[in-house]
């Protein structure tokens, strides 16, 4: 087990190196930031002087040098745009978007997995072919879209929801929380259901999938044959049998989320961490692009992590399979 | 199941109650960036200066024309070419009682050269300052390098901030992360700060200790809102009140919603086409062994084939005005022989081409950036289309603005779509950055891409710069500006007319340099 994790670590850090190497060359590659940061009005001389501050007038092997040996005491540099350390930058609002899109998976799986088993129970009913029509659409229409559809109804048409902004927030431990309050749950819905609808769509289909392969599977036959109660068959022999297909996607669409959530942050100016990413790729802020990608790849690692270990939790033959290594 | 329901409706219910209306007196804006710091002395950006300029006030400030006005500064004048006296207002205290002295005014100058890590400093509006003198606690003196006719118009940036609220320990007093926490914050102008949360809101109050007229606002909230649509869609439900910048395509329907009104600056900045005007085979050119562009006859056709009039109407939706030179006529130093924009004249433009010795045309890659000035790339299209139609066949290269104005620095270029934004209120700066003859050492001709050269213009623009008299200078400055039109060294094709979208019952003096200011915003009552 403890030769697993620290295998995943090894793997982690190699990933890390490869893509901060892939960004640096990128990034070079498309151009200059000073063009972007500095006032047109700046003449040569001003420009050059900010092009030093920044290091960026040195070859491209020297500032990625000089970014690894600061980066292993911890150091990720600082903005070029706001001057501030990197890492602080993206910290800051890494709680608005992990909230928001913890609540956006909390939906899915609550939403997905009943309406997918009862799908899977009931092939030929005519809800299950609404719910999977619907679900098609969920997982079609782009994000954006739908977000602008929800604005456009709950905000403008019935004016029941705000369109915009993380509402009031409470500071828990250093981390401010929209989840405790009315008004910040308020403006939590809408983004998260946003975000949530896609994920709810394909927790369906996941789930739809599981239950018919695991049906006709012997041991839910003599489950039925020996006369346990439905109940306990769906809720015990099936379920438990389905979860694992669950868990992997529900793992791997909560590192997408985390990640990428910056469209649904971009539509309802959500202040997360996805919007920092994608306005500091425009203006080729290198620092917080590099730090970022490297708290990401890291993270999706370790998320990772978690779905092996709760395979162990959940499945026996995985438990196994690690013990014969 | 009955009590669910129950608790089902309660929760809902206390959701509405939560959607009451905002409050009469408080003003909520949807800007279309976020301010990189609240430092006022870090970064030179439109979204830093606006929201400076809720919290701080400069000696003069440019009034919605881009023409100085006297605000902490009551009066000012030149004692000499170089030596500028202010007379300060001897009625304003800062925003935590304090009274506003010469003191403040030299430590913010001061401090203006000391932040760190600034991506693009301040000093630019002061580098032609040798010195600043306090002559007693409400007069300053600034000296300058050389005579220096547009320091009144620079110092319009450099807002003054309490050198009692700023002072610390590090060299520049406060620094900019603890302004950022809003330590320190503290200044004349007609609010105060309240709080601000990075990527999400900016809040202001109103300073009870305003000189001036109070604002009529409680509380302003600025929120960053990147994406057009969602600005519009908070706008249409009433989260906020004011936006920035509504998508061109959307203005029709926006005019015509009894809920929304309009509001529209004079206009600005200029949208132009560089030419490549150097003696080599032109990058972006094929079809013939020398460049077509030294001669002005051929400039001239590519400058009489662009219908300036179609684009406003059909690209920019009017929100834009035909431009036939480089800067609107109310500027100090705009042409009057050329401040309406010529008609599209295609036969006249063929000839041309033809007595040049091009009467089969040529082919020219035309560069723009995608998504940095409005419409960019679709103005460019149009454009390619107007000189195909008179033979010059013509290719969009459009790219990310970093690597649009890479290559424009490097000269990759034929020709390429640029923008300039004028805050001095007159021409100098606009003729200085984009037809100067290049010169690196003296900053002269920064954004003079296409490397027009004329020493005619060069030796009226050394004359106007040194020439403190404002209409003596606006008389060399036209002249200079007309022997570039003249000579179709550079092609001018609309000015942008920035706007807002507002609630009704709203109304909004536009300023020319787009900052949305809370104080020009009223209640139409």
């Amino acid at each position: 087990m403890l030769v697993f994790i620290i295998n995943r670590l090894i793997q982690a850090a190699g990933a890390v190196v490869v893509m901060s190497m892939l960004v640096f060359i990128g990034l070079y590659l498309i151009g200059d930031p000073t063009a972007m940061l500095v006032s047109p009005e700046a003449n040569d001389l001003e420009r050059a002087a900010v092009r030093q501050a920044f290091g960026l007038d040195q070859p491209i092997w020297m500032q990625y040098l000089t970014f690894v040996g600061n980066a292993v005491r911890g150091d990720f540099g600082r903005s070029f745009l706001t001057g501030q350390p990197a890492m602080q930058l993206i910290l800051e609002r890494m709680p608005a978007t992990i909230e928001m899109v913890v609540v956006a998976i909390g939906f899915a799986v609550l939403v997905g997995v009943p309406l997918g088993m009862l799908a899977g129970l009931r092939p030929k009913a005519a809800s299950t072919k609404a719910v999977m029509t619907v679900s098609i659409l969920g997982f079609s229409l782009p994000t954006f879209w739908i977000g602008l559809m929800l604005i456009m109804f709950f905000s403008v048409y019935l004016g029941l929801l705000p369109a915009s902004g993380r509402g009031s927030t409470v500071n828990v431990a250093g981390v401010s929380l929209s989840v405790l309050t009315p008004d910040g749950w308020r403006h939590l819905i809408l983004p998260a259901l946003t975000l949530g609808l896609a994920k709810a769509a394909l927790i369906i289909r996941v789930t739809r999938a599981a239950t018919r392969e695991v049906l006709p599977m012997d041991y839910i036959k003599f489950a039925r044959a020996k006369g346990v109660r439905p109940r306990r068959v769906v809720g015990v022999h099936l379920l438990r049998n389905i979860l694992i297909p669950i868990v992997t996607v529900t793992g791997l669409e909560f590192g997408q989320a985390v990640a990428f959530a910056v469209v649904t942050e971009t539509v309802f100016a959500w202040p997360g961490m996805g919007k920092l990413l994608i306005d500091s790729i425009i203006i080729l802020d290198r620092p917080v692009v590099v730090a970022y990608l490297v708290l990401m790849v890291f993270f999706l690692i370790m998320l990772n992590l978690v779905v092996d270990i709760l395979y162990m939790a959940i499945d026996p033959t995985a438990r196994e399979k690690v013990r014969d290594q | 199941m009955r009590l669910f329901t129950g608790k089902l409706a309660t929760s809902v219910a206390a959701l509405m109650i939560g959607a009451m209306p905002l409050h009469a007196a408080d003003l909520m804006i949807g800007i279309k960036s976020e301010p990189s710091s609240l430092d006022p002395q870090f970064h030179v950006l439109a979204t830093n200066m606006q929201v400076a300029f809720t919290m701080f006030e400069p000696l003069v400030m440019m009034d919605a024309f881009a023409s100085p006005q006297p605000a902490l500064a009551e009066s000012w004048e030149n004692v000499s070419p170089t030596e500028w006296v202010f007379n300060l207002r001897k009625d304003v205290t800062f925003s935590d009682g304090s009274p506003f002295t010469a003191e403040d005014v030299l430590f913010s100058f001061d401090r203006v050269a000391k932040v760190p890590n600034s991506p693009s400093a301040y000093t630019l509006f002061t580098r032609q300052i040798e010195s600043v003198e306090a002559i007693d606690d409400h007069t300053v003196k600034m000296t300058t390098f050389q005579p220096y006719p547009l320091l009144a118009a620079d110092i319009t940036s450099v807002v003054i901030m309490s050198h009692l609220a700023a002072a610390g320990d590090a060299p520049e007093g406060k620094t900019t992360t603890e302004l950022n926490r809003g330590e320190g914050l503290i200044g004349t102008g007609p609010f105060k700060f309240v709080s601000w949360q990075k990527g999400a809101d900016f809040v202001v109050e109103r300073n009870p200790n305003y000189w001036g007229d109070a604002p009529e606002w409680d509380k302003v909230t600025m929120r960053p809102m990147t994406n057009a649509a969602a600005r519009a869609a908070a706008l249409l439900s009433g989260d906020i009140a004011v936006m920035e910048d509504p998508p061109t395509a959307n203005l029709s329907d926006f005019e015509n919603n009894p809920d929304l009104t309009i509001a529209k600056a004079p206009a600005g900045r200029v949208v132009y086409i560089a030419l490549d005007q150097q003696d080599r085979e032109s990058p972006g050119i094929s079809g013939t062994d020398t460049n077509p562009l030294m001669d002005a006859r051929v400039r001239e056709a590519l400058f009489i084939s662009i219908d300036r009039h179609g684009i406003v109407d059909r690209v920019m939706g009017g929100l834009a005005e035909p431009a036939g030179d480089l800067v609107p006529a109310h500027f100090l130093g705009s042409s009057p022989d050329h401040a309406t924009a010529p008609t599209v004249d295609v036969e006249r433009a063929k000839a041309l081409l033809a007595e040049a010795g091009y009467p089969g045309g040529f082919s020219i890659v035309l560069g723009s950036p995608n998504g940095r000035y409005v419409n960019d790339v679709r103005i460019a299209q149009t454009i390619a289309s107007m000189w195909s139609r008179i033979g010059v066949t013509t290719e969009v290269e459009a790219s990310a603005p970093p690597v649009f104005f890479q290559n424009r620095d490097e000269m990759k270029y034929s020709a390429y779509l640029g923008a300039w934004g004028n805050g001095s209120g007159e021409n100098l700066t606009t003729l200085n950055a984009l037809v100067n003859t290049y010169d690196r050492e003296q900053g002269k001709g920064t954004a003079n891409g296409g490397r027009y050269s004329n020493p005619e213009v060069d030796a009226l623009l050394a004359e106007a710069a040194s020439t403190m008299d404002d209409a003596a200078r606006g008389a060399i400055l036209s002249k200079a500006d007309a022997v570039v039109l003249d000579d179709f060294g550079i092609i001018p094709v609309h000015y942008e007319v920035p706007v807002w979208a507002l609630r009704n019952g709203l109304t909004m003096e536009g300023r020319a340099d787009q900052y949305t200011l809370p104080q020009y915003i009223v209640s139409a009552e």
